[in-house]
């Protein structure tokens, strides 16, 4: 099983989910350093993400938007606000408006990725915390897959079918 | 995209309830049974007046319910609210769960390369 805990704060809006694979850590880390790369993991194939900048550096930013099956495009924004690679990568990420400029009032989330090497692989730890239940739902319906909420229980099942 | 824009109003109460210190504090010490907002007030250095301000912005967040009892208001916690945040975090679980899935085969496609 690819994820193997996740955590829930209802009370502070924020999420850990820790999983591993069993890939080095340098090479994990190029999925989130490399924008070709991480586009092939971060939005599902339903809503595709696309990054049109990628300042990977500290404080650089990295616009992207993410295309839905009918072809709407929904834009977002990154700031990377600490990068130790390869293990560590901090940034916010927030929405943008069809011209790519951030939309400030919805607020951004923090995400705080951590990558451990286990001996047998790498452990990832991801915890993103919401400002707002605005932007958590916009970036939910931006991430999920169609009919994915009803599909939940299907979840566990399908990543343990899943050739890993 | 179709926004709810009902249910993200409902969203925003909820979060903006849970965004404060005091307010998540009162809604633990009410989910183990109802306590009257004098009896909260005592808990804090704030006067009646401020906790019964954060007992209103829970109200309005569906997180507590009131109900008089004789002289005073009992103030109860409101599971439905809860279980709300708790949803959409189990929303957004998924995402990532997805993702997960989404990288383990990608480094499966490495180990496939000659």
């Amino acid at each position: 099983m690819t994820v193997i805990s996740s955590t829930q704060s209802p009370e502070a809006l924020s999420l850990t989910i820790v999983a591993e694979f069993s890939a080095g850590v340098e090479r994990v880390w190029q999925l989130w350093e490399d924008p070709r790369q991480l586009e092939r993991w971060w939005g599902p194939p339903t809503w595709p993400a696309t990054f049109e900048t990628f300042d990977f550096q500290p404080g650089g930013k990295a616009s992207y938007y993410m295309t839905g099956p009918d072809g709407t495009k929904a834009r977002g924004w990154w700031r990377f606000t600490a990068i130790g690679a390869p293990d560590r990568l901090e940034l916010e990420d927030g929405f943008a408006d069809d011209d790519g400029n951030p939309v400030e009032e919805v607020g951004s989330a923090r995400m705080s990725t951590a990558l451990e090497d286990t001996g047998a692989g790498t452990r990832m730890t991801v915890t993103s915390t919401f400002a707002n239940a605005d932007q958590m739902e916009k970036m939910i319906q931006m991430g999920m897959e169609e009919g994915m909420g009803e599909a939940m229980g299907q979840i566990d099942a399908i990543l343990a079918g899943a050739p890993v | 995209m179709v926004v709810d824009e009902l249910r993200e109003t409902e969203l925003d109460r909820l979060f903006q309830a849970f965004a404060d210190a005091t307010r998540r504090d009162i809604v633990r010490r009410v989910s183990d049974g109802g306590l009257s907002v004098s009896g909260l007030a005592g808990h804090y250095a704030m006067s009646f007046a401020a906790v019964q301000k954060h007992v209103a912005v829970l109200e309005r967040a569906g997180l507590v319910s009131k109900e008089r009892r004789g002289r005073e208001q009992l103030v109860h916690a409101n599971r439905d609210g809860l279980d709300r945040a708790r949803q959409l975090l189990d929303e957004y679980e998924a995402i990532w769960r997805q993702r997960a899935g989404r990288i383990a085969e990608i480094l499966l496609e490495d180990e496939e390369k000659p």
